[in-house]
């Protein structure tokens, strides 16, 4: 069973957004995510830093600084190695949480 | 790894955080492009991003917290600041971090003293191993005992010397004075007579030459000594030990085999030791001297509780064999019920242990209480500290300050004052200690203790700064984060709203103050009390104006039956000196700690008395009056039928008749102490016997010519009563070393060895007297402070009600009522505490009762007049506040 699922939950967004564009900054990520789920799942700025920094120490992610395609510098994030076997970890954990969600709001 | 490079680039906080705030701002930036993009205006744009994203401050915040090294680092920031807010209020900061060391060290002291007479173990190898044994339950007063911590007879430690399987060594010791120095120029020093296996059971080894050792035990002629580090250095010079090295000691020069290192103090704990000598079994046994204190070696795999198991066992045999002759059936078939016990013995033994550990534990509470009274002094200088503040508080919690940041940063702001305070403690405690020990020391018994701050201390130190932080910071801390900003900052600092509720708080802690000072004034009083009855007794005879002389004439070599008339021509040769008014022989000087008794029966009646051979002018120079019968004259004789003089307490216990006088006592047996019978000749009144706090027991006084001759030994204790007491030593030795040269003289003055024996108690009135008044003062600083603090808070309110025509009188009588109130909770729960607490303090207090009367009268009495007075100040101030000022500031 996942540990804390809405953290669990952000940060497999932030994983899988990651390893989908292989590099983004955080901006790039909200707007992803917003845009990949029909502005389902927003993502709050103030809780994206956080996660992100704590994913930088945990070492799933690293960070440089960069130019954005517009002229603005930002702070573009990837996985790691590490990142990329916690992600796989939290895909695997997740289908079994929405699985359990599922039988519960499926029951008559 | 991450958190690795964090700790690393501490210090580079700035940097980290420019970086944060850099991207946070670009992705502010970035969401402002696509909302100008999408159409918007810039300012629409702008104000967009901004509602979505939330105070910046706040975002930072937040992911720096997500930075373990960061975190530490808003610690240091909290520190930094804090020292910067004790900086800006210097007299608040000096106030509390100089409470707080004077309580933290004078708890401190008192445990140091605790810890070094209690709690440390004697400075050999694995002292947890070493266990002691013991007659269990004592001996009863049985044969003769020649002083504490000794209960072993020669025989008996002969027996356990063969049989110890649970030891891998035994050893016998016994503390004993040795004179050092050529005759005439001699000097008394303190030596232990040890068993062979002494230092090798101890496992001390030698710091020079060797210690003694089995094979120095044969013959009893002194030969060879053993000198402490101390001696060594100070009395030989340090230098090193050679095969010839010599020194005199009981006139005669004996071979130094070698010094012990510094550590090695002896067994006593608050004692040391010069030198060291080895026992010897002479050939004619006494059995009835208890003479060594017996330890051994636990071996490995034994416990103490086994040990005691396998004495116990072994005690039938070994009391038969050693049961010595010459007593009564009755006396051998206690002997004979003994039993041996095993008890750990790894902190040696300690005559200090023993007569201050209750007073000691007390004192302990005393500071610990006087250390509550200023926490709570200084809880409610951070309260109002606190409240001054509400304003910045509730500013830094609109910008978004966590409720867990600002407890963080207020915890950390009183943690450093308890740091700062227990840290001065530890550094005051070393001298107050030292005061302590040294207010202990008397002239005749000087104390030796290493008082240093150990782990264990530190850590007692520390347990006491954190304890004192948790009271003082923590509730302040926990009361100013409730704030709520809003009604905060309408109110300003010294509205009315959200105040009232916090004032009870603060009533508490002054009526907490109030009782817990209650106690300690009672305390105070008692003991001072106590120690004052003591010094005032009368214990039944003549205390001022008396000399004490020991006389030692063992180099005479005088025959049994001439002893008595050397002894009788000594006093009378005093008696004849100017300036002496009267002079007497005693086997036992009262007061002094000796004790000496036989068994007797009165008719059908028996028990044991105590027995004191004196001249005839005993009862004259003391000033004892003679009540019923006779005194002694020089017509008692050993040849002319034996005489007693008894006190009230003996006829209490033994007479049933009306007329003691006439009635026969008969004394039981002893070795060298025959079976006797006396008649009473006279009476006198009770006197003290042993020390001032116990009751006369019985005592029979016997004329000293009557005193058995195979029981007399060369020397003796006189009592010389003059006006002058300076004189009598110079003008006896001058005398006595003409007539006799070579005869040992020692004197002493009789009222002082008293008052030493009194230093315990003058301690507890001493202190628990300071600590009294100390209590008393912390009061009225905690008192005004509030009530100063109260009344400012309500000044706009007195302002209005004067301004509305209250008088000024009224004002006064409220905030008096308000205090009293305060006193009156407090001094009930006071005289409550106080009693509980004197049920402990009742076996430590002289001719008074814990709850007395008068006492707790006095001492309430005295917290009333210091309250009233303490709060008329703030309260006329109040009064006198100008009501249309008030009222334009608010």
């Amino acid at each position: 069973m996942a540990k804390n699922d809405l953290q669990g939950a952000l940060d497999l967004l932030i994983l899988k957004t990651l390893s989908q564009l292989s590099s983004m900054h955080g901006y790039g990520i909200v707007n992803h995510i917003r845009r990949v789920s029909d502005d389902r799942l927003i993502v709050e700025e103030g809780s994206l830093y956080p996660a992100l920094h704590r994913m930088e120490q945990c070492g799933w992610v690293r960070s440089a600084w960069a130019i954005t395609d517009y002229g603005r510098k930002a702070k573009w994030y990837s996985l790691t190695r590490a990142g990329r076997e916690q992600l796989a970890a939290r895909e695997k954990n997740w289908e079994q949480v929405a699985k359990g969600v599922d039988a519960i709001l499926r029951f008559a | 790894m991450g958190l690795f490079r964090r700790i690393v680039t501490l210090g580079r906080r700035t940097r980290m955080e420019r970086e944060i705030e850099a991207e946070l701002r670009e992705h502010m930036q970035m969401c402002i492009d696509d909302n100008v993009a999408a159409g918007m205006s810039r300012k629409a744009a702008e104000r967009e991003a901004r509602l979505r994203f939330g105070s910046p401050v706040a975002a930072r915040e937040r992911v720096s917290e997500e930075d373990a090294a960061l975190g530490l680092e808003s610690v240091w920031r909290d520190v930094r600041m804090a020292l910067r807010g004790f900086v800006k209020s210097p007299g608040f900061s000096i106030v509390v971090v100089a409470t707080l060391a004077l309580g933290i060290g004078a708890n401190t002291a008192i445990f140091e003293l605790l810890d070094a007479v209690r709690l440390r173990t004697l400075p050999v190898s694995k002292p947890d191993e070493l266990a002691e044994l013991q007659i269990v339950g004592g001996n009863r007063g049985f044969g003769l005992n020649e002083g504490m911590f000794m209960n072993f007879t020669i025989p008996m430690w002969l027996e356990v010397k063969d049989h110890h399987d649970p030891f891998s060594g035994v050893f016998a010791w016994r503390a004993n004075g040795m004179e050092v120095g050529k005759p005439g120029e001699s000097r008394q020093v303190r030596a232990l007579e040890v068993s062979g296996g002494f230092f090798s059971t101890l496992g001390v080894t030698p710091w020079q030459g060797r210690l003694i050792e089995p094979q120095d035990e044969a013959g009893c002629q002194l030969t060879k000594v053993v000198a402490s580090y101390g001696f060594w250095k100070s009395q030989m010079g340090g230098v090193p030990i050679t095969a010839n090295t010599t020194i005199v000691v009981e006139g005669k020069s004996v071979q130094v085999l070698g010094a012990t290192p510094p550590s090695f103090f002896g067994m006593e704990v608050g004692n040391r030791f010069d030198l060291a000598y080895p026992t010897c079994t002479p050939a004619k046994l006494r059995r009835d001297i208890f003479f060594y204190s017996v330890m051994g070696r636990l071996k490995p795999g034994w416990s103490v509780k086994q040990a005691n198991d396998y004495f116990n066992a072994l005690s039938p045999g070994l009391f038969e064999n050693t049961a010595p002759t010459g007593y009564s059936a009755d006396a051998v078939k206690t002997y004979t019920s003994f039993r041996l016990g095993a008890y750990p013995a790894g902190a040696g033994v300690s005559h200090l242990r023993e007569a201050y550990s209750s007073s000691l534990n007390l004192l302990l509470a005393i500071t610990g209480l006087v250390l509550l009274i200023a926490c709570a002094n200084l809880a409610n200088l951070m309260l109002a500290r606190s409240s001054r503040k509400q304003r910045e508080i509730a500013i830094r919690m609109a910008l978004g300050a966590t409720r867990a940041r600002l407890l963080r940063q207020m915890l950390v702001e009183s943690a450093l004052l308890a740091l700062l305070g227990a840290g001065l403690g530890v550094v005051l405690a070393q001298p107050l200690s030292r005061a302590l020990v040294a207010s202990l020391s008397t002239n005749g018994n000087s104390i030796h203790l290493t008082i240093a701050a150990d782990w264990r201390v530190l850590l007692f130190a520390a347990g006491v700064g954190v304890a004192t932080c948790i009271l003082c910071g923590t509730v302040p801390a926990f009361r100013s984060s409730k704030t709520e900003p809003v009604s905060a900052m309408r109110s300003g600092e010294r509205g009315l709203m959200g105040n009232r509720e916090r004032f009870w708080m603060q009533r508490a802690m002054v009526v907490t103050q109030v009782a817990v000072s209650m106690v300690l004034l009672v305390g105070a009083l008692l003991f001072v009390r106590s120690y004052r009855n003591l010094v005032t007794l009368n214990p039944g005879f003549r205390e001022s104006g008396v000399v004490l002389g020991y006389f030692g004439f063992g180099h005479m070599h005088l025959k049994q039956e001439n002893i008595a008339a050397f002894k009788r021509t000594l006093v009378e040769d005093v008696q004849t000196l100017p300036g002496i008014e009267n002079a007497t022989a005693t086997n036992n000087v009262p007061l002094t700690g000796g004790s000496w008794s036989h068994t007797v029966d009165v008719g059908a009646l028996n028990g044991s008395s105590r027995f004191t051979y004196v001249s005839p002018s005993y009862f004259a120079t003391l000033g004892i009056p003679i009540l019923t019968g006779r005194g002694f004259t020089s017509q008692d004789r050993s040849d002319t039928p034996l005489a007693l003089i008894v006190n009230q307490a003996f006829i209490r216990q033994f007479v049933r008749s009306t007329s003691p006088v006439g009635q026969r006592v008969h004394v039981r047996p002893e070795p060298d102490y025959p079976e006797r019978t006396y008649e009473i000749v006279g009476t006198v009144p009770d006197t003290k016997y042993f020390d001032l706090r116990g009751e006369a027991p019985p005592i029979a006084f016997v004329p000293a010519e009557q005193f058995p001759v195979t029981g007399q030994r060369p020397g003796m204790a006189m009592m010389i009563a003059a006006r002058d007491t300076a004189g009598v030593e110079r003008s006896v030795r001058q005398m006595f070393e003409q007539k006799h040269p070579g005869l040992n003289m020692q004197f002493a003055n009789f009222e002082q060895g008293i008052r030493d024996n009194l230093v315990g108690d003058r301690l507890m009135a001493m202190v628990s007297g300071a600590f009294g008044v100390l209590a008393a003062l912390l009061v009225v600083i905690g008192l005004y402070g509030v009530l100063s603090y109260f009344l400012a808070q309500r000044r706009g309110e007195i302002g209005i009600r004067i301004a509305l025509g209250a008088s000024r009188s009224r004002v006064v009588g409220e905030s008096l009522w308000d205090a009293g109130k305060m006193l009156g909770i407090g001094l009930i729960m006071g005289v409550m505490l106080a009693l509980v607490a004197g049920r402990e303090a009742s076996t430590m207090v002289f001719g008074l009762k814990p709850w007395d009367p008068a006492t707790l009268i006095g001492a309430a009495a005295l917290l009333a007049v210091v309250t009233v007075v303490t709060s008329i100040v703030p309260a006329l101030k109040a009064a006198n506040v100008n009501p249309i000022e008030t009222l334009r500031s608010e």
